[in-house]
């Protein structure tokens, strides 16, 4: 039995690699007739995203929601550059920032030149200055940190960020220093009315550029040397016995990955219209490995999940509270306990579990986990809100709102009732947990043995 | 420069030297062991100086000396037992990940506890002053309690993986995990002997380092960066290549800081002079001193271009 | 040039020795096999057969002699170079790549050979080449019905299939098959004895195992390896009866343990 690959749902789900194959052959008697099918799922899903990143600005009018979308499209294209080396090269790095904080030093300058005439671009080119800039980069860094792999792969990668970054701060002539290089987008000629003043202007251009380099990535997994970096992934001393030098294909990924990671700092160049050594810093690195470890590296639309989630915990979430670091920190380390495949991961293995009709087993489990969990997160952000204002703003008085509530921080009482709900909440959720995990468990096992049944047919 | 400068620079390199080594025989023993970079040592390095400040101010630096680390030490153990044990069936990059993450969350939750600004964590005020003074200038009395704590504890480490019964088994563990187990031994027990004891090294020296240089939230990072930097350039895996790599690194800087002179001056000692506007003069214009934080990169650079294995590698990491 | 063309033997190893650190492990191998001919390299645990693979596909360099491939000098060659003239191995512990379909793995291994090199400019889904070849080894290795699954969850016996069908996806002329029937049952071991016979035809076979029905089924000439050295080579008849082969492995001649027996 040939199963026909349009569904996007794989039946087998444990961190897959990205793109599956997308057609079918069927074989008469050792003759291959081939047919391939258009694969209406994957033009469907496509033509829904860039509707999406169409009419987003139209639903979420207000300032500050164009803002966070122009931010969200710049970090999903930093995300899925950063996955090209991660999760389908198997290289993690702990320096990324350094290829788009360059891309965005370059780009502002040549902002900059383009403002005083010396040269002679379109704004909405600008972008591809930070590719080829961080291309650039790519071919020098990727020499010394493709000699090594794993481990210290990523110690080096961390390494030459803090050379860059230290660097950053000793040439002031084309870093700025302290306050690094500012611009203003509008300059040149303007394109068609189109001044890149407005932020909706920069949003659709960003927009533009995110498509573009989305389909670009995406089709790059598609190829072969996309293909083999799976494979070295997946077993780099293989990959020698079929004729591939590791290490190039390594090198030539970075290469890629840095191109597109240039895109992303010229996009932040131009919508920020300020770079600084910052943007080459150990923190933005680690934000990067962060969204698209969260969203899940095994799969391409992860760190598009990821890059958003993350995008909204930086700019929304910290908006609400000074904790939006710890907490972030905290659902990392969870992901990497309990659902190393992120949130895609977690995704597709419930969308499984619907396909074969058993979601609604899982339905009050699920609330049980959602209630309690709900109500333990509140004591610890309780917890660490209180924490938080006595240590930093403790020094102005103890009163303050939790929630919207006004409470004074230095009562008693009220630490107590935080601190009971906390803990009788975690206890409610251990016993919660244990029930969907048993629940669980038996799904999956009836799901396996279906499947199991499926393959012999 | 001056021979006084130069011995007492090469004492303070030392002394730092020596405590870069107390951080990264730690990270190597782990590593060595285990097989996951501790990326949260240097964070562990970071609460015994602010576990040690907590306690110094109640009760006094001495007791916070014995306390400190032992904390940090059990902080350590637990880390292995509950989160590190679990992330283990995943592979070594999720181990790596593990103590990224939590390289976050500790920082963080000291900016929670003890704010963003640096704390007044003071060294004791008997061990202030200084230890002997050489012509004009003078070797601070701490920075040779600092390095008579080093030597003292690297020697005792020595001493109980070679001449005890629980050292020999790490040291075999270190090699042949699997084997050791078979043998009866409880290694997972080992591990968290030894990711406890690593930890608690890195914390003592957050107990002597805290005060001589700077307490605050950043110091992880920074000193962070710094070992991982030993450890390759030693060679992963090396004790004796993280000594070396330590004591290199930490005279470099200490006498690259102090040093004043411009690039273009060192060059002109040589007797070498580019042209006044040549294009190299936007780095020798500047001082070693502004360019000391980069060294220790730039060497990592170059060892890895000229000698991957690190000065006294032996495994490939 | 393949060696059937310069009549030079398709694998030559002359005085090949290794040592890691103190302990030598091969001690002055000499081998000669000629093109087309099924090989089978026998010998106790820890004589040294993987090792010796590992020297003659470059996964470690030897410490002294010489090794050639068709008449070529590959002795300090990297795998990928020793591949691209034309040798291709399996391994004893299954080398695959797991979170590729088996259809991808297989894929994958005939991309280089086929000229895509390091491309990103061509699509996968439209090299018809490439997917025909690996159809075709799919069909040989008898996994089309697992095409699309991922190579992690396929059973153990299955994995060695594909491992094998990895090894010979690009063409290679010379085979080296590490324990291919290691861990498998008597009808796994038949089937891939018929299996490894199909996909060999016409290609020069090394092979190291441990199954005495597997290595006489299908081997043209064997070589017994003892302690790093060759104490034998021959036609597989005249290993039977070989008193130093009988000797190396029961410890003792077979008319000596037969007597013993009575």
């Amino acid at each position: 039995m040939n199963r026909a690959k349009h569904t996007l749902i794989p039946t087998r789900v444990q961190a897959m690699a990205p793109g599956m194959t997308g057609g079918t052959g069927a074989l008469q008697g050792g003759r291959t007739i081939r047919f391939q099918p258009v694969n209406v799922g994957r033009y469907f899903v496509w033509g829904l995203a860039a509707v999406l990143f169409a009419v987003a600005p139209l639903i979420f009018t207000s300032g500050f929601a164009v803002t966070l979308l122009s931010q969200m499209g710049i970090f999903i294209i930093f995300c899925l550059s950063y996955n090209v080396i991660f999760g389908q090269g198997g290289m993690l790095s702990f320096g990324h920032a350094v290829y788009s904080g360059l891309g965005a030093f370059f780009a502002i300058h040549a902002l900059n030149w383009i403002g005083a005439g010396t040269l002679s671009l379109p704004v909405a080119l600008i972008p591809l200055v930070g590719g080829l800039a961080g291309a650039f980069f790519g071919v020098l860094f990727g020499y010394v940190t493709t000699k090594k792999s794993g481990t210290p792969f990523a110690m080096i990668t961390l390494g030459i960020g803090e050379l860059v970054f230290a660097c950053s701060l000793m040439f002031p002539g084309f870093f700025g220093g302290e306050g690094g290089i500012t611009t203003n987008r509008v300059v040149g000629e303007p394109f068609l009315g189109i001044t890149f003043g407005p932020q909706i202007q920069v949003y659709y251009l960003v927009a533009l550029w995110c498509f573009a380099s989305m389909i670009a990535m995406f089709a790059f997994s598609h190829t072969p040397l996309g293909r083999i970096s799976n494979a070295v992934r997946d077993n780099p001393e293989r990959v020698e016995f079929i004729g591939y030098n590791t290490q190039r294909v390594r090198y030539l990924v970075l290469i890629v990955s840095a191109f597109f990671a240039g895109v992303s700092g010229g996009l932040t160049a131009i919508n920020f219209e300020i770079v600084s050594a910052e943007n080459v810093s150990a923190v933005r690195s680690g934000g990067v490995l962060l969204a698209t470890f969260i969203g899940g590296a095994g799969f391409f639309f992860g760190p598009i999940l990821g890059a958003v989630v993350f995008a909204f915990a930086a700019i929304a979430l910290s908006e609400f509270t000074k904790a939006w670091q710890l907490y972030l920190g905290v659902f990392f380390v969870l992901m990497v306990m309990y659902a190393p495949g992120g949130l895609a991961s977690i995704i597709l293995m419930n969308l499984r579990v619907a396909k074969y009709g058993k979601f609604r087993r899982l339905l009050d489990p699920y609330w049980g986990l959602l209630l309690t969990g709900a109500a333990a997160l509140l004591g610890i952000v309780a917890v660490v809100e209180l924490t938080y204002f006595r240590t930093l703003e403790g020094f102005s008085g103890s009163k303050t709102t939790l929630f919207g509530l006004p409470v004074d921080s230095a009562s008693p009482e009220v630490w107590l009732t935080v601190i009971v709900l906390l803990v009788a909440a975690a206890a409610g959720f251990e016993a919660m947990r244990r029930r969907f995990k048993r629940e669980w468990d038996v799904v999956q096992e009836e799901i396996e043995e279906q499947v199991a049944r499926e393959v012999k047919l | 420069m001056t021979l006084e400068f130069a011995l007492i620079s090469l004492l303070n390199g030392l002394s730092y030297g020596l405590l870069l080594f107390m951080l990264s025989s730690g990270l190597t023993l782990i590593f060595s062991m285990m097989g996951v970079l501790n990326f949260a040592h240097a964070s562990f390095y970071m609460l015994g100086a602010y576990i040690a400040y907590a306690i110094s101010t109640v009760v006094g630096f001495w007791p916070a000396l014995v306390l400190a680390p032992l904390l940090v030490g059990l902080l350590g153990a637990g880390v292995e037992r509950f989160g590190l044990r679990k992330v283990h069936k995943w592979g070594h990059v999720p181990e790596l990940l593990f103590t990224f993450g939590l390289t976050f969350i500790i920082v963080e939750l000291v900016q929670m506890i003890w704010g963003k600004a640096a704390v007044p964590y003071r060294i004791p005020a008997e061990l202030e002053g200084p230890m002997f003074t050489l012509f004009t200038t003078t070797f601070p009395a701490y920075r040779g309690f600092m390095m008579g704590v080093a030597v003292a504890m690297l020697v005792a480490i020595w001493l109980l993986l070679t001449r005890t019964r629980i050292g020999l088994v790490i040291q075999a563990a270190l090699t042949h995990p699997e084997a050791v187990e078979s043998l009866g031994h409880n290694v997972p027990r080992v591990f968290m002997l030894v990711f406890g004891g690593g930890s608690a090294l890195a914390g003592l020296a957050g107990v002597i380092g805290g005060n001589a240089f700077v307490t605050e939230p950043a110091m992880a990072a920074f000193v962070g960066s710094i070992i991982f930097v030993v450890v390759v350039v030693g060679g992963m895996g090396s004790l004796a290549g993280a000594f070396v790599a330590s004591l290199l690194i930490g005279i470099l800087q200490t006498f690259a800081v102090a040093v004043d002179a411009s690039l273009g001056g060192l060059l002109d000692g040589f007797g070498v002079a580019p042209a006044a506007d040549s294009a190299l003069n936007t780095i020798l214009v500047l001082k070693v001193s502004q360019v000391a934080p980069v060294l220790p990169y730039l060497l990592l650079v170059l060892i890895l271009i000229f000698r991957p294995k690190g000065l006294m590698g032996t495994r490939e990491g | 040039m393949t060696a059937a063309q310069t009549g030079a033997p398709a694998l030559q190893l002359t005085d090949v020795r290794k040592s890691f650190g103190k302990t030598e492990i091969i001690r002055g191998v000499n081998l000669s096999i000629p093109a087309g001919e099924r090989h089978a390299i026998i010998g106790p645990n820890g004589a040294g057969k993987s090792t010796l693979f590992n020297l003659v596909s470059g996964r470690f360099p030897v410490s002294t002699g010489s090794i050639k491939l068709d008449g070529r000098e590959t002795t300090r060659l990297k795998p990928f170079e020793i591949n691209r003239m034309g040798l291709s191995r399996s391994f004893q512990v299954t080398n695959i790549f797991h979170r590729l379909s088996v259809f991808e793995n297989i894929r994958a291994a005939t991309l280089y050979s086929l000229g895509y090199r390091y491309s990103f400019w061509h699509r996968l889904a439209s090299l018809r080449d490439a997917a025909e070849r690996a159809e075709e080894v799919l069909q040989m290795i008898g996994l089309r019905s697992r095409r699309d699954t991922m190579a992690g969850l396929l059973t153990y016996a299955e994995q060695r299939a594909l491992e094998i069908g990895v090894t010979i996806a690009g063409g290679a002329d010379v085979i080296l098959l590490d324990e291919p029937t290691a861990g498998m049952s008597r009808s796994e071991s038949d089937a891939a004895v018929e299996l490894i016979r199909r996909v060999t035809k016409g290609k020069t076979l090394v092979m190291v195992e441990h199954d005495m029905s597997v290595v006489f089924g299908l081997a043209d000439r064997i070589s017994v390896l003892v302690y790093g050295e060759v104490i034998a080579s021959d036609v597989p008849s005249a290993i039977r009866g070989n008193a130093k082969v009988q000797e190396a492995y029961l410890g003792t001649t077979l008319e000596n343990a037969e007597t013993a027996h009575g």
